[in-house]
């Protein structure tokens, strides 16, 4: 009763278009790209227009005290949009528009369902680049990537979205909408409200509005490849380029299970008897690049590896297909990918590898490990069967065993998939009960009657 | 196969699904109304969904899963090698056996499973079409007057006055012959862009291959299957079979995506159950061509001499690209026409919103993703468009007038037999008059 009342005043306020509720609606939206999660079904599911619209949902479902869901492309990695409690799944994409691009303060002005990959193209026309790169960029978009703060390939020279977020608009949980931020490089009035939200998974607020910060796209980049007999040449070889003030845009790490799953894959005549690949990627000006580059080659070749650079976009392509291959190589493996996002300092990559294979072998599990070896954040990724029971339970031991040991080498559960429900049970590991008191008082701050997001990062 | 065989077919490569949503960046319909269910993984999880009895065969899962082109987009980028169009294909028929067929659609299957009357059906159709159909410009474009079961805001090419295989002979023969080819027409072709088809023959008997035009042969089927009624494609497929094998050729040559991809791959797998027909089907399977591929990568064509001064573009067909893998062959055909200036159009490969039957059915959406395919289209300034498929043409035909453009589009046969045809003007009484000889061999 209460629902079909709720249903209808949503039904009111958006129109019936906007509002779905078959069982087969429904079920569209129980489920995201994260594997071995539980499957929950939405009592309704709505696609809001305008902020306004996005402020009406949240009052009606404040009034009916039922939780909100918002969702983007539902890419994420962490079951961040499963609607663990039922009520309303808010699908955002079709609040689309960028707004405006600012090329005097470098500055893009954004709704948050654009995808990542279509802000880049419109951005890209002015000689302007917005950096963050999550595997998904071509399908997720800008206000779930500010949600999730994710990451990618660049985050070691360019950082992270959290880096890029400058100014939003939020509705809270009142259903009230508050600016935070803005255009201004400096800006310290108050708490740090943009950072807060970014991350925060939508358990705090409601992004409607996105001002993130555009750099200059780099004129010129060189792109290498070097293949080592060892992990800890490999790793010599990351902290000797960092050591050499060289900061690659990308610094990609593939272990030998994932390099003879790629070469059985793809068949690009890859050393499926190295231990690991590196890619190695400088961009910037002339200049700087050349010299770079001429560093990275120095220190790979002093540590025993083997250099390929590449010539032109078209070579360069042909060294990446390798590590984009990465993912989907594996997943052809098996019917369910575990791929986690356990991050340790820069420093502790070979050991972490180490420690992963170790697991892997107990366990008796597949697992390619690649990743952003520059900044730490490593991808072990398991490759299993959910209907497999006796399996899966190995799985998540060694899941524990993974997170236990990132969390022991100073490391942190998740560098950029985000806590969600696939890791809320670790945090206590990486923050302490006083930690994890103090994430629950922010959330009952912000959102009193646990109505967005419920059931993800904590649960109150 | 029984609906049971489908059923496990289905679950194998449901399983294979990691649910990444790589397929949104690609769906053609998803990029227009953004729906979970729209796109490739929300159907899959359905399909699980009616797999293990969790959800049922509804009205609104039919209407979900009428929502595909089978444009293969979502297939080609797959991570994880899923071919979500099987899955959808299978779910429907499976549909189809549980529920049923809709009226409109049971009547128009029937009459397909009976050649002569859907010829019959055809012809009658030419003829009185004018009733219902007026003419909008002066390349015969025409509009429905009055609901025929078109939208009215919809713009079609109408039926020819007369069928292509009621006006080529059965055979065209050449001298000295290089190879001789059955020639698949398909109904796009037979019955309304009847120029192409004899386009193809022209083309072919140019250099030096001889023709089949089998007088039997029949609809590809594939509108059937796409709408779930794999008993009536499986008695087309036998048919078309039939009919064919009674032919020695090297090769069978269609100029159609649809028609292409159902000899190579759907009769196959249609009949890959019945002992009488599987064999059969994968012989012809193995031998079955676009045009431009049997010219490129089989008999080798001869460039034209003669000049063409052209602009031209090349949409590549959902099934011709991702269904047969043939994009390069036709390009490497236009390219080799003198005078002809091709300018690649951006994503070429990117579905038309035709997909056939879809565009009776989902005017409104298939007309969404046309505009942006003929705004790719005229981004590149063609003075004329090439495509391999008839079902594509005619979209993109209604696609340019609906955008106040005149631009031609035609079959890439149609602009090589205008070279080979400038050669003969050029010098006639040297060249032969293939065609002529033809028929007169035919008729003696």
């Amino acid at each position: 009763m209460k629902v079909e009342k709720l249903i209808q005043e949503l039904r009111q306020e958006l129109g019936s278009e906007a509002v779905k509720t078959e069982q087969e609606d429904l079920a569209s939206y129980a489920f995201d790209a994260t594997p071995d999660m539980p499957v929950a079904y939405p009592d309704v599911v709505v696609f809001p227009e305008n902020s306004a619209h996005v402020e009406a949902i949240v009052a009606i479902a404040n009034r009916y005290q039922v939780p909100v869901y918002t969702r983007g492309s539902g890419t994420n990695l962490s079951g961040g949009t499963i609607p663990l409690k039922n009520g309303i799944v808010m699908v955002m994409l079709k609040m689309n528009k960028i707004l405006e691009i600012d090329t005097e303060n470098l500055t893009a002005t954004c709704e948050p369902g654009v995808i990542i990959a279509d802000l880049n193209a419109a951005v890209g026309e002015y000689g302007l680049m917005y950096p963050p790169d999550p595997g998904s960029v071509d399908t997720a978009t800008m206000g779930g990537s500010v949600a999730e703060c994710s990451g990618g390939l660049r985050g070691l020279k360019y950082g992270v979205t959290k880096h890029y977020i400058m100014g939003l608009d939020v509705i809270l949980a009142n259903g009230k909408k508050m600016s935070c931020g803005g255009k201004t490089v400096k800006n310290v009035s108050g708490y740090d409200m943009v950072k807060l939200f970014v991350g925060a998974e939508g358990t705090l607020g409601v992004v409607t509005r996105i001002i993130c910060k555009l750099i200059p796209t780099p004129e010129a980049r060189k792109t290498a490849t070097a293949t080592f007999p060892s992990i800890d040449g490999a790793a010599k070889a990351v902290a000797g380029i960092i050591k050499s003030k060289v900061i690659p845009a990308t610094l990609e790490i593939m272990d030998k299970v994932t390099i003879q799953t790629v070469e059985n894959y793809l068949h690009l005549g890859l050393p499926t008897e190295s231990e690991a690949i590196l890619v190695i990627e400088v961009d910037g000006l002339p200049e700087v690049v050349e010299k770079e580059a001429e560093a990275v080659v120095k220190v790979c070749e002093a540590n025993g590896g083997d250099v390929i650079i590449a010539a032109d976009d078209k070579e360069r392509d042909g060294l990446l297909a390798a590590r984009r291959a990465a993912l989907p190589a594996l997943a052809q493996l098996s019917p369910t990918t575990v791929l986690e996002d356990a991050t340790v300092p820069r420093n502790k990559v070979p050991e972490m590898i180490h420690a992963i294979r170790t697991i892997a072998d107990k366990y008796g599990l597949t697992v390619g490990t690649f990743g952003h070896a520059g900044d730490g954040n490593l991808h072990p990724t398991i490759v299993t069967d959910e209907t497999n029971t006796e399996e899966m339970s190995r799985v998540h031991k060694a899941v524990d065993a993974i997170f236990e040991a990132a969390v022991r080498m100073g490391g942190t559960l998740s560098g950029e998939h985000g806590i969600g429900i696939a890791k809320q049970k670790y945090l206590t590991q990486e923050f302490g009960e006083a930690g994890v008191e103090a994430l629950k008082a922010v959330k009952r701050a912000l959102d009193p009657n646990n109505m967005l997001n419920p059931g993800k990062i904590v649960t109150i | 196969m029984s609906e049971q065989t489908l059923m496990k077919e289905l679950e194998a490569e449901i399983a294979k699904c990691m649910k990444c949503g790589n397929c949104q960046a690609v769906c053609p319909i998803y990029k227009e109304d953004m729906a979970e269910w729209s796109v490739a993984r929300g159907k899959i999880k359905l399909a699980r969904d009616l797999l293990t009895g969790k959800l049922e065969y509804t009205d609104r899962m039919e209407q979900i899963f009428s929502l595909c082109l089978t444009c293969q987009a979502c297939a080609e980028n797959c991570p994880c090698g899923v071919r979500p169009d099987k899955i959808i294909l299978a779910t429907r028929a499976v549909m189809v056996a549980k529920k049923g067929l809709p009226a409109v659609k049971r009547a128009a299957f029937n009459l397909l499973e009976h050649p002569g009357s859907f010829r019959w059906g055809m012809r009658v159709g030419s003829k009185l079409q004018g009733v219902g159909l007026r003419k909008v410009n002066d390349s015969g474009l025409v509009k429905p007057r009055f609901p025929i079961g078109l939208d009215m805001r919809r713009v079609v090419r109408p039926l020819a006055a007369k069928s292509l295989l009621s006006q080529v002979p059965e055979v065209t023969t050449v001298d000295n012959p290089r190879g001789r080819v059955v020639f698949f027409t398909g109904c796009m072709l037979n019955y309304i862009y009847t120029d192409a088809g004899q386009a193809v023959i022209d083309v072919l008997a140019a250099n030096n291959i001889e023709v089949v035009t089998p007088k039997a042969q029949h609809c590809c089927g594939i509108p059937v299957i796409m709408n779930g009624d794999m008993e009536t494609a499986r008695k087309i497929a036998r048919y078309n079979i039939d009919v064919l094998s009674g032919y020695e050729c090297d090769a069978v040559v269609t100029h159609c995506g649809t028609g292409i991809d159902a000899w190579v791959h759907h009769y196959p797998e249609l009949l890959a159950d019945d002992a009488a027909y599987a064999e059969q089907a994968r012989v012809l399977s193995a031998k079955a061509y676009d045009l431009s591929q049997y010219l490129v990568d089989v008999a080798g064509f001869r460039p034209p001499k003669k000049a063409v001064d052209t602009t031209v573009t090349y949409h590549d067909p959902c099934h011709m690209v991702r269904g047969v893998g043939v994009s390069a062959q036709p390009r490497e055909i236009i390219r080799s026409i003198p005078g002809v200036v091709f300018q690649e159009m951006k994503k070429p490969d990117r579905c038309c919103g035709s997909a056939g039957s879809f565009s009776l059915t989902h005017y409104n959406l298939s007309s969404k993703i046309r505009d942006r395919k003929i705004r790719d289209i005229l981004s590149v300034g063609p003075d004329r468009v090439l495509t391999s498929c008839g079902a594509c043409r005619m979209q993109i035909e209604e696609g340019l007038y609906q955008a106040g453009d005149n631009v031609p589009v035609q079959h890439v046969a149609e602009l090589l037999a205008s070279a080979y045809e400038k050669e003969e003007t050029a010098d006639k009484g040297n060249q032969r008059d293939y065609q002529q000889t033809a028929t007169e061999r035919v008729a003696g």
